[in-house]
């Protein structure tokens, strides 16, 4: 008889996904990895010994968090966009479509294959700071649900842009134009009480700004804004994306005509 | 017994207005083969689409096996195989894996035996740990095969299963769907080889411009495909059918050159030999003679040119 869950196609698509980062291991974990080092040697190591220390942390610190976050964001979303444009590209989506899955049960097989690589990818950006400056974690437990939470809600992110784009320049043009201004505006290189007043009001629209914030309260315990409205916020985003996902399968939206 | 699949007042209007089905009522019978025929447009893809779930109806109702396709989705799904028409492989996937991948996203716990028995029958084995981009076309087809055998179906439906296949796998291909069929297995197939329809199907379909326009057990297509011709080219033109032979279903042409003689192959004595003396006794003569006779194809052509 039919199952309620049908758990061996999550498992199916959680490990085909993942499988296929294990082919582009570079790409997708190495690249990332690499380009972060690059920031600490330039900004932290480099540059940073002359910065005084942002709110009692030591600038290459301070970094730390940030840049985290500014990857695991900005991966999140390439990943799972690519990872569900790829199949409706090429057309394999047909035995996704065809197969008695659910849309939850495919939402968790891709954005939960994407978030993983994202967790991974944060945790290896952590080790490899871990080589170039000292740093202390707080409140690991609110470390780790910052860092699942940001990793799913961007892959849902991502997801969404997969099923909306119909060709690959709208696949780059959403993180090109969008998420990587709006991560590097999001405070991961500086505290935002740094900002002129003006700008500061500007920046609390941006909504990196708050996981930044939450995420970096989790290692130092000081943030630029509370973390029970960075935590707020984080899940507004997520029930966002979760709105649009459930919206885009009752629909059929661009999956079926 | 109840059809395997029935389809009530199904159509299908695309996003572009374009109606490219106009009202299907079909009966699929359990365990047969059924050959979808139709000309290039005709909807067989988008009906075939619409039972396995990737198209969604304008209206209508699908039941499989008791199931409503889009009610009891899941019961539905899981008991149906597609080869689609179009080529679409996970590229850089090896065939293992991506066979593998059908087997769990339908549901079923992996099953290795069976994976390499199905490899093996569509003579893929040898190329299980290859990339699917490196198989060529033929071969990606299989491939495409054992992704909707890989979860055992208890219907499959096959679009166009052996275009761009050479003749030799052909054969080999028929032959597993006859296995499949053995063992109970439902199979819907569209091709435009008609001699793939007549070799393979216990009933025939037409469609054509939206409309299912015959549903015929094959024997009863053979009945009409076992009437032959048999043309006489006349020496001389004949003004008129001789007195003598009017219990011959004979017809002359206009210009009464060609005489033109109907019997049934499949019968012991077509009475072509008699007919013959009789002529020769009148002093009719003949140049030239030609028997045909009336293919599926014809009947198809014939047909799908009535409705245009
Ligand atoms: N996505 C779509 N949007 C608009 N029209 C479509 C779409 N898909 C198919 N059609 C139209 O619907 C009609 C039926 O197409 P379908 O693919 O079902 O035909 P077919 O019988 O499978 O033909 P073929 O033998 O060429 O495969 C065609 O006229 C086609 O142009
Ligand atoms: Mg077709």
């Amino acid at each position: 008889m039919t199952a309620a869950i049908n758990l061996h196609a999550i498992k199916a698509i959680y490990l085909f996904e993942l499988a296929r980062t294990w082919r582009t291991l570079f790409q997708s974990i190495a690249g990332p990895v690499i380009s972060t080092s690059l920031y600490f040697i330039v900004f932290g190591a480099a540059i940073g010994s002359r910065f005084t220390a942002v709110e009692g942390v030591s600038y290459g610190a301070f970094l730390v968090p940030g840049l985290v976050m500014m990857s695991v964001l900005t991966e999140s979303v390439s990943n799972a966009s690519f990872g569900i444009y790829m199949p409706r590209y090429s057309g394999t989506i047909y035995e996704v479509l065809s197969a008695p899955i659910s849309a939850f049960e495919t939402v968790v097989g891709y954005v939960g294959a994407a978030a993983t690589k994202s967790i991974i990818l944060g945790t290896l950006i952590l080790l490899t700071a871990r080589l170039f400056v000292d740093f202390s974690i707080a409140h690991p437990f609110w470390m780790v649900a910052f860092l699942v939470l940001t990793s799913v809600t961007f892959s849902l992110l991502g997801f969404i842009l997969g099923i909306w784009a119909d060709g690959w320049e709208k696949l780059q043009i959403v993180p090109l134009l969008i998420v990587t201004p709006l991560a590097f505006l999001g405070g991961s290189f500086y505290s935002i009480s740094m900002l002129p007043p003006f700008w500061q009001k500007v920046t609390l629209f941006n909504p990196v700004v708050y996981l930044v914030s939450g995420f970096r309260w989790s290692f130092y315990g000081t943030a630029d804004v509370p973390v029970a409205l960075s935590l707020a916020m984080t899940a507004l985003f997520l029930v966002i994306c979760l709105g649009v996902v459930w919206w885009i399968f009752r629909t059929g939206y661009k999956l079926k005509n | 017994m109840q059809p395997i699949i029935q389809v009530r007042g199904l159509e299908k209007t695309y996003a572009s207005g374009f109606q490219a089905l106009k009202g299907i009522d079909l009966d699929i019978r359990r365990g047969e083969i059924f050959a979808l025929l139709g000309p290039n447009g005709a909807g067989k893809t988008t009906l075939i689409s619409i039972v396995c779930g990737i198209v969604r109806a304008s209206a209508g109702t699908v039941t499989v096996d008791g199931h409503d396709i889009v009610t009891d989705w899941r019961a539905a799904r899981s008991l149906i195989g597609l080869v689609p028409q179009e080529l679409t492989t996970e590229a850089f996937e090896s065939v293992w894996a991506t066979v593998s991948f059908s087997r769990g996203l339908f549901g079923k716990p992996p099953n290795p035996a069976l994976i390499e028995r199905i490899l093996r029958d569509l003579s893929l084995w040898e190329k299980k740990d290859s990339k699917v981009m490196a198989l060529s076309g033929g071969m990606k087809r299989r491939v495409m095969i054992a992704k909707a055998l890989s979860h055992e179906p208890r219907i499959l439906f096959l679009d166009e299963p052996t275009a761009g296949v050479d003749v030799e796998l052909r054969r080999g291909m028929w032959e597993m769907i006859g296995r499949l069929r053995e063992s109970g297995v439902t199979i819907i197939l569209t091709t435009h080889y008609i001699e793939e329809a007549e070799e393979m199907a216990d009933t025939v379909g037409v469609i054509s411009g939206g409309r299912i326009i015959l549903v015929e057990k094959k024997a009863a297509l053979m009945e009409q495909l076992g009437q032959r011709q048999l043309t006489l080219q006349l020496q001389s033109p004949l003004p008129a059918i001789p007195a003598e032979l009017s219990n011959y279903p004979l017809t002359l042409s206009a210009d009464g050159r060609e005489l033109v003689y109907r019997f049934d192959s499949q019968h012991e004595h077509t009475g072509i030999a008699t007919l013959l003396r009789r002529l020769g006794d009148h002093g009719i003569d003949f140049t030239n003679l030609r028997t045909e006779e009336s293919s599926l194809e014809e009947i198809f052509v014939s047909l799908v040119r009535e409705r245009v």
